[in-house]
């Protein structure tokens, strides 16, 4: 069993917990995810890992409540303690491999983070700080009280820049108008790591392609195992089909096809909506409309 | 008594009624029936179907005391040489083994060997009889990756030896194949799989699950930090093959090994659990494995009309015949020499059809099958919106691309010795991690086969 040590509400439906595993807080690096699992029942849910404490033997993670399983992660506290929690997973951010440390000095760096994208790109810049390297950090979302981490951001990044989409905090837009202004003010960038839902992703790769800046997206497709056997996180990168589970979850954004991604994402949207809808209505839903199927 | 050149019948679950149930087909033999069929054995002094079994089970000595009615005898002689009998005599492919090379056979049909190891495990485990462990332990730590039938096989053996085993895997449960891949209706995963992984332990085997080699921990830090003096690598197949056609990124196009774990691992199929599963309409699956046979006939459970789609004739099929006639017995349509194309997709990304080109034999290929070739101008369209890829699998190089001095092939497979020995001083590995996807027995087989040379190993150091 992994015990949660700590749990914050960090925005609406987004959750921060911090989780005992001390073989995966001994092994992990930024840019990995876990996969977590309730209990018997439970899903397996792949998330990227946003901090660890080799220490303590902790993993911290962030996930914002979309179906039935995250819904009753949710309603977890400290002192109860997940089923399952396996990692790391996937490939290290390039970015931060020490034998990279050398190159990745030269580059000015910016990251896009959009979202509970935050989370992931947090141990990022943190370890970049940590190595020497300053980096600009856009992170942006919807509203003001759906940011969170902006205090610990701005003690890691050398440049931050707070975007909401409804001008509630910081700059009025999103992270590619953000991007786009600093490139006007003439500050120049030669990497990018967008981190956001895939329809953000696109349209930073799309921006970023435009301005010439090579970027690198994390990638959050559908997983079951996460260890390379399953196949379902199958993605079309430059014409060639990649694992996001063993190949990624890291990949170049500007040779991504992201449409195809995100129609691969929305498979089961019907299946989970119903099961959420089973999960808030408890026994309600019952009777069903003839076509929904609830009376069978 | 029967005419003993037939075999006592086998009570199974109805076709119709199976479809719909994800219970076991088979029902197996009570203690009488299982006693008659053993009195068809000719007890071979050169017993032929020892040397057919890839972990050499005595089989005259177990299905002589069958017939005397002492399964514990009976039971005792199979587990000196199988970790897992419960599982062999369902899943292992007898008629091509030690069935298949039964001299009753000659004449008449072959003794049930199979069915009578299903019985005689299932009667120990009702009336809990374990297998003994090593009375004494020599000290020596040896690491084993992967729980499936080759890590479970080499661990048993080494415990029995006195050896202090740790099996690491990665899933949430261990049983490899034998939990993810395998159905329910063929293996009941907690009535005989759990129970013989139950036995392992009782061995004194460890299983540390949640823990994926490679990732969480390397081979060399096992050995330099944990202090594991020589270590087994059975983890088995790898990533799911597809293709290559249009449409294979379509919603509704799964790999067999996504298909049925969602089913069998994540149980999707029963009510209460949060992994979801595609219940299609019209589902086709491709490949004609036994991998292929699992994913149709659970496709079929689920509520679907399901075409299997191969492109050799039936004589080619790869799986087991009893899997392709309980397939067909059950309702799977098969529609043999006849290839996929391309995947067609509607307009919200989904699948809608099949667009398949039909074969015929041509001259045999270097695995010596017939190879298929195209009819020019007879394609057709199947209207579906399920494609299931069963294909087979190429190697993870999770453990490979982490592990110094380890070679492989030009394919990705671990190369190793019959011993299992690989280029790595003191690392063993075996299954389909080696062969590329293979069978249940054989990655028993290459489990005990390291387990003595880890053995021996151990003992010339």
């Amino acid at each position: 069993m992994y015990p949660i040590v700590r749990k914050e509400k960090l925005a609406d439906k987004i959750f921060l917990m911090d989780v005992k595993a001390p073989r995966v807080a001994d092994s992990c690096l930024p840019g990995q995810f876990i996969i977590v699992k309730i209990d018997e029942v439970g899903e397996r849910i792949p998330l990227t890992i946003c901090d660890y404490d080799r220490e303590a033997g902790t993993i911290t993670i962030v996930f914002q409540t979309v179906g039935a399983s995250s819904e009753r992660m949710s309603y977890l506290e400290v002192g109860d303690s997940f089923m399952d929690f396996v990692g790391p997973l996937g490939q290290p951010s390039e970015l931060c491999v020490e034998e990279n440390l050398e190159e990745t000095k030269q580059k000015s760096i910016v990251f896009i983070a959009g979202g509970v994208g935050t989370a992931p790109v947090y141990p990022q810049v943190k370890w970049l700080k940590e190595h020497g390297v300053d980096c600009t950090v856009i992170m942006g979302s919807r509203t003001k009280d759906l940011l969170f981490f902006v205090e610990e951001m701005r003690a890691v990044a050398g440049q931050l820049c707070v975007t909401t989409d409804d001008g509630t905090y910081g700059f009025h837009g999103m992270g590619t108008n953000q991007l786009q202004a600093l490139v006007d003010e003439g500050q120049k960038f030669d990497h990018c790591v967008a981190i956001g839902p895939m329809i953000m992703m696109k349209f930073v790769c799309k921006l970023t392609k435009e301005l010439g800046i090579p970027t690198v997206v994390s990638m959050n497709p559908i997983m079951v195992d996460g260890t390379g056997m399953c196949g379902a996180c199958r993605l079309v990168v430059g014409d060639k089909v990649k694992f996001a589970c063993v190949d990624g979850p890291e990949f170049d954004g500007h040779l991504v096809d992201f449409d195809q991604a995100m129609s691969r994402q929305a498979q089961y949207k019907t299946e989970e909506g119903r099961a959420m809808l089973a999960l808030q209505e408890g026994d309600t839903h019952h009777g069903g409309c003839g076509h929904c199927g609830g009376d069978k | 008594m029967g005419d003993v050149l037939v075999r006592v019948p086998i009570s199974e679950q109805d076709p119709k009624v199976r479809a719909t149930n994800f219970e076991e087909v088979c029902l197996g033999y009570n203690k009488e029936e299982a006693m008659e069929e053993a009195a068809r054995c000719l007890n071979c002094k050169n017993a032929q179907c020892v040397k057919g079994c890839p972990v050499s089970i005595q089989i005259p000595d177990f299905v002589a005391a069958v017939k005397d009615g002492d399964i514990k005898k009976a039971y005792e002689v199979i587990s000196q040489s199988s970790a897992l009998p419960a599982v062999c005599g369902r899943v292992c492919p007898q008629e091509s083994q030690c069935e298949g090379k039964c001299i009753r056979g000659i004449k008449g049909e072959a003794v049930s060997i199979g069915k009578l190891e299903r019985f005689t495990a299932d009667w120990a485990r009702e009336n809990g009889i374990k297998p003994q462990g090593a009375q004494e332990k020599n000290g020596h730590k040896v690491a084993v990756v992967g729980s499936g039938p080759a890590g479970l096989t080499c661990a048993g053996d080494l415990a029995k030896l006195g050896y202090d085993v740790t099996i690491f895997e990665a899933l949430h449960e261990a049983g490899g194949v034998l939990v993810y891949g395998i159905p329910e209706f063929r293996l009941p995963k907690e009535k005989v799989v759990a129970a013989e992984v139950e036995n392992v332990k009782a061995l004194g085997v460890k299983i540390e699950t949640n823990v994926i080699i490679g990732r969480s921990i390397t081979i060399d830090e096992l050995m330099e930090k944990e202090g594991f003096e020589a270590v087994f690598i059975g983890s088995g197949a790898g990533l799911p093959r597809f293709m290559g056609i249009p449409g294979e990124q379509a919603k509704g196009v799964f790999s067999a090994n996504e298909f049925l774990t969602r089913n069998n691992l994540m149980k999707a199929f029963k009510e209460g659990y949060d992994t979801p599963i595609a219940r299609g309409k019209k589902v086709v699956v491709v490949g004609g494995g036994n991998v292929a046979m699992d994913a149709a006939r659970t496709a079929l459970r689920l509520g679907a009309e399901v075409h299997v789609v191969y492109r050799r004739s039936e004589a080619e099929l790869p799986a087991r015949v009893e899997e392709v006639h309980h397939a067909k017995e059950e309702g799977v349509i098969f529609d043999l020499l006849q290839n996929p194309t391309e995947i067609l997709v509607d307009e919200n990304g989904c699948v809608k059809g099949i667009r398949i080109i039909k074969m015929e034999l041509g001259e045999p290929d270097e695995s010596g099958r017939r190879s298929p070739v195209e009819i020019p101008g007879s394609e057709y369209e199947i209207d579906c919106d399920t494609v299931i890829m069963s294909l087979g699998t190429s190697p993870n190089p999770l453990i490979s691309s982490t592990t110094k001095g380890l070679d492989v092939n030009r394919r990705g497979c671990i190369i190793c010795e019959e011993d299992g020995a690989t280029s790595k001083d003191a690392v063993y590995a075996g299954g389909d991690a080696v062969t590329g996807a293979a069978t249940v027995i054989l990655a028993m087989g290459a489990g005990k086969a390291a387990a003595q040379g880890i053995h021996e190993y151990f003992q010339n150091k």
